[in-house]
């Protein structure tokens, strides 16, 4: 017992003294950029991709001398999908001075977005959180940047609508997972549903999504759909394409919303040669065949190292490099209107607000952030998994912006 | 908590069943109260009250469900769900009825607690096991109707934002502020259940969790006792919901899943069960250690990696070191925390004649 205690406060007094060393550690020099990630919750098969591109590109900035001449320090904290890690997260990137938050996970989105609003900083989350905060008068600091679910809808009509010539009388299925984020697209689809002519129906996958045998065998051996729109997450999407491919049913009339489409999901199916044809939407572009990518590359290889193996996951990697490179540019529109000097968070939703026409050689849409539109405009790809890769099918487009410009006001009147 | 004891003799059960059984014990809490009111709020950084936030809420979850789990000896996997009973029935008070906290607050708590009656019913006839799998149902089931009925759930991303806590004009915006707001109720909470376990219905608890049928036999009705620390239970998890709802200015559908049930059982499993001070001990814990390897291995972790390796490193380390060190700490002591510190604390207590 005596040593016991003894050698267990020892350990205590040594942790709390390098706990509260380490804390003011830090000199407040460089640019500080908050990011949240997932490396090992729900969502790891994405983080692990995703997060790297972003290093990476804040990599790559600094080894140029930096944004505008100023360095960035990215403080990465891992929120497992969890609400109270994330709140601790956005604290402590406060607390270090961060001027930009990148955030994870749409239960984090939500509970931060009121205070990120108090505190003045601004948070992206391409792919997480409500469509409506794509309305920058709203919610002044949330800042989706990419395709919201809604604008994803949108264009998986336009992706059916051409492939099907008129969509008038023709049958949708919509499989999706049943949780909000699963739900939010409905009022888009049945909007359209009405406009343009066609039969909707849905069917929902109970969490975790890995059994849908009911709902795809009720999909093709009794609705018999003329196209399915998917809405699924995690290791489900993997299952939809398998349990399609073994009904049969032509994976060219599937197409799949942002979080359905990575390579990884590809090969848990089974491979490219069983998904041949499936339809993956697409915020930020696939494949390595960028300027930026290539700089990247090299700057592992003047490092005498060879690129990371996360690269190869083209879609959730680009993804990274495309918020990474959003929140660069936003920084520097804040520098450059301040005339070089480093500027605060509030500068910084100015620039975020003022990016226009940045492509990074077609990774990035060519969208108009506005301090209305803080989605960009909703640009989406089409990428198809063709010949054992995935090619590009349809380049930048935005399907029946109007109907969801409607619909955002629509929700704007309501509150 | 901190003091010797020699020379205090008890004469009557009510010194010996009183909250502090020593005159100094006043003193100790005295000085406590001075130190979380005054000199931590002054002191201490915003960013550090931001985790004593988490962790107060955290100790209001985590004593109902010890007064459930630990007192009564009913398992609960559905203390999630009892969350999110108490956060929508608050957030639709306050958003549809413009009601202020503190009627939206025990209003949550109450609504959790009846719904928690209702799925604390199998309770009277399972035991063990099948009342876990019992109470994951009614956790499946809420967490359902939640997602699927919009007058609930304000509608399909089944979020509802409310407006900050405020009383008398002054809001409750700040983590420094929220901080009172919060420190309140988790002294509330803690002193309720202090008093609880003491009275006759926390003795009826224990009973009934020792040996249901002896507890019968000696005249405690073991149908109203389940059911009502499932109420009480519930209505902490409630009131616990409500706390997260005006903290994060929404409630929302994914913060409640099951994974923070099992979270909360970890709690307290890890702090000891059927003890108020290892509720507590363990929801500082469970909150704080993740955030404790994060910093440590950012300190010592960039001796060894570069920047961007850490990153890795640390979100793999963190969760096996944070599994390594709860089954460290359960083969240590399996009765937790608090049995942790009242082995300490009787080592000092003779020290230094230990013999």
């Amino acid at each position: 017992m005596t040593r016991f205690v003894k050698s267990w406060l020892g350990i205590a007094a040594i942790t709390a003294t390098l706990v509260f060393s380490g804390g003011q550690a830090f000199a407040q020099k460089e640019l500080v950029f908050g990011l949240q990630c997932d490396r090992t919750g729900a969502t790891a098969t994405v983080g692990t991709a995703l997060c790297p591109g972003y290093h990476d590109y804040i990599a790559l900035v600094n080894s140029k001398g930096g944004v505008e001449g100023h360095k960035i320090r990215v403080i990465e904290i891992d929120n497992e999908y969890k609400v109270p890690p994330g709140i601790e997260a956005h604290e402590r990137f406060k607390k270090d001075g961060a001027i930009i938050e990148g955030l994870y996970a749409t239960p984090v989105v939500m509970a931060l977005t009121k205070r990120l609003e108090e505190d003045k900083i601004l948070g992206t989350s391409p792919g997480f959180g409500a469509a409506a905060a794509a309305d920058g008068k709203r919610f002044p600091y949330a800042f989706p940047i990419a395709a919201t679910y809604w604008s994803q809808a949108g264009a998986a009509v336009a992706f059916a609508k051409e492939k099907l010539g008129d969509l008038k009388g023709k049958k949708i299925a919509y499989l999706f997972y049943d949780n909000p984020a699963g739900k939010e697209p409905l009022p888009i689809l049945e909007d359209l549903a009405k406009s343009e002519g066609f039969e909707l129906r849905t069917f929902a996958v109970p969490a975790p999504g890995l059994e849908m045998g009911a709902q795809i065998l009720d999909i093709t051996g009794r609705y018999k759909p003329d196209f399915i729109i998917t809405h699924l997450f995690g290791r489900s999407p993997s299952v939809s394409i398998k349990e399609l491919k073994g009904k049969g049913y032509p994976l060219s009339k599937v197409i799949a919303f942002v979080w359905g489409g990575a390579e990884a999901d590809v090969i848990a199916a089974g491979g490219y040669g069983v998904a041949e044809g499936y339809n993956t939407i697409q915020f930020a572009s696939v494949g390595k065949d960028f300027p930026v990518i290539k700089d990247i590359e090299a700057m592992y290889k003047a490092q005498g190292k060879s690129p990371p193996k996360e690269m190869d996951s083209t879609v959730y990697y680009n993804r990274g490099v495309f918020i990474a490179a959003l929140h660069v540019e936003a920084v520097r529109n804040a520098i450059k209107a301040k005339g070089g000097a480093a500027p605060t968070s509030e500068e910084v939703k100015k620039g975020m607000e003022s990016i226009k026409g940045f492509t990074l050689g077609g990774l990035v849409p060519p969208m108009e952030i506005t301090p209305a539109d803080h989605e960009g405009g909703g640009w989406v790809q089409i990428w198809t998994v063709k010949g054992g890769k995935l090619v590009k099918s349809k380049d930048w487009f935005q399907g029946y912006r109007p109907v969801i410009l409607k619909h955002l006001a629509a929700e704007a009147s309501k509150s | 908590m901190f003091h010797r004891e020699s020379g205090v003799f008890k004469t009557t059960y009510s010194a010996d069943m009183a909250l502090y059984p020593l005159p100094i014990a006043k003193w100790t809490m005295i000085a406590l109260a001075v130190i979380f009111v005054l000199i931590v709020p002054l002191a201490v950084h915003e960013y550090y009250l931001s985790i004593l936030n988490l962790i107060f809420i955290a100790i209001v979850g985590a004593l109902g469900l010890n007064i459930l789990v630990g007192y009564t000896g009913q398992i609960s996997i559905g203390h999630g769900a009892f969350m999110s009973v108490g956060a929508y029935t608050a957030a639709n008070l306050a958003v549809k009825l413009g009601l202020p906290f503190w009627l939206t607050l025990p209003a949550g708590g109450l609504m959790a607690a009846l719904i928690g009656v209702v799925v604390g019913m199998p309770s009277l006839r399972i035991k063990g096991l099948y009342l876990a799998i019992a109470t994951l149902a009614g956790q499946l089931i809420i967490e359902w109707t939640i997602n699927r009925v919009p007058a609930i759930s304000g509608g399909a991303q089944a979020s509802i934002e409310v407006d900050r806590p405020s009383l008398f004009g002054f809001a409750f915006n700040t983590q420094g502020r929220l901080y009172f707001f919060l420190l309140f109720f988790a002294v509330i909470a803690i002193i309720a259940t202090l008093n609880l376990v003491r009275s006759r219905i926390g003795r009826a608890f224990v009973a009934v969790r020792d040996q249901d049928i002896a507890a019968e036999i000696i005249g405690i009705n073991i149908y109203r006792y389940k059911l009502l620390a499932f109420a009480i239970s519930s209505f902490y998890a409630g009131v616990c919901g409500v706390l997260y709802t005006y903290y994060f200015g929404i409630a929302n559908y994914e913060q409640f899943q099951l994974i923070v049930s099992i979270d909360y059982l970890a709690m307290i499993i890890i702090g000891g069960l059927g003890s108020v001070l290892g509720t507590i001990l363990g929801a500082t814990f469970v909150t704080l250690l993740p955030i404790v390897i994060r910093i440590f291995m950012e300190n010592v972790g960039s001796l060894f990696f570069t920047a961007v390796e850490m990153a890795n490193v640390i979100s793999g380390l963190r969760l096996g070191l944070f599994g390594a060190l709860i089954i460290f700490f359960l083969i240590v002591e399996p009765e937790g925390l608090n049995r942790l510190w009242r082995n300490v604390r009787s080592y000092f207590r003779v020290w230094p004649f230990s013999y």
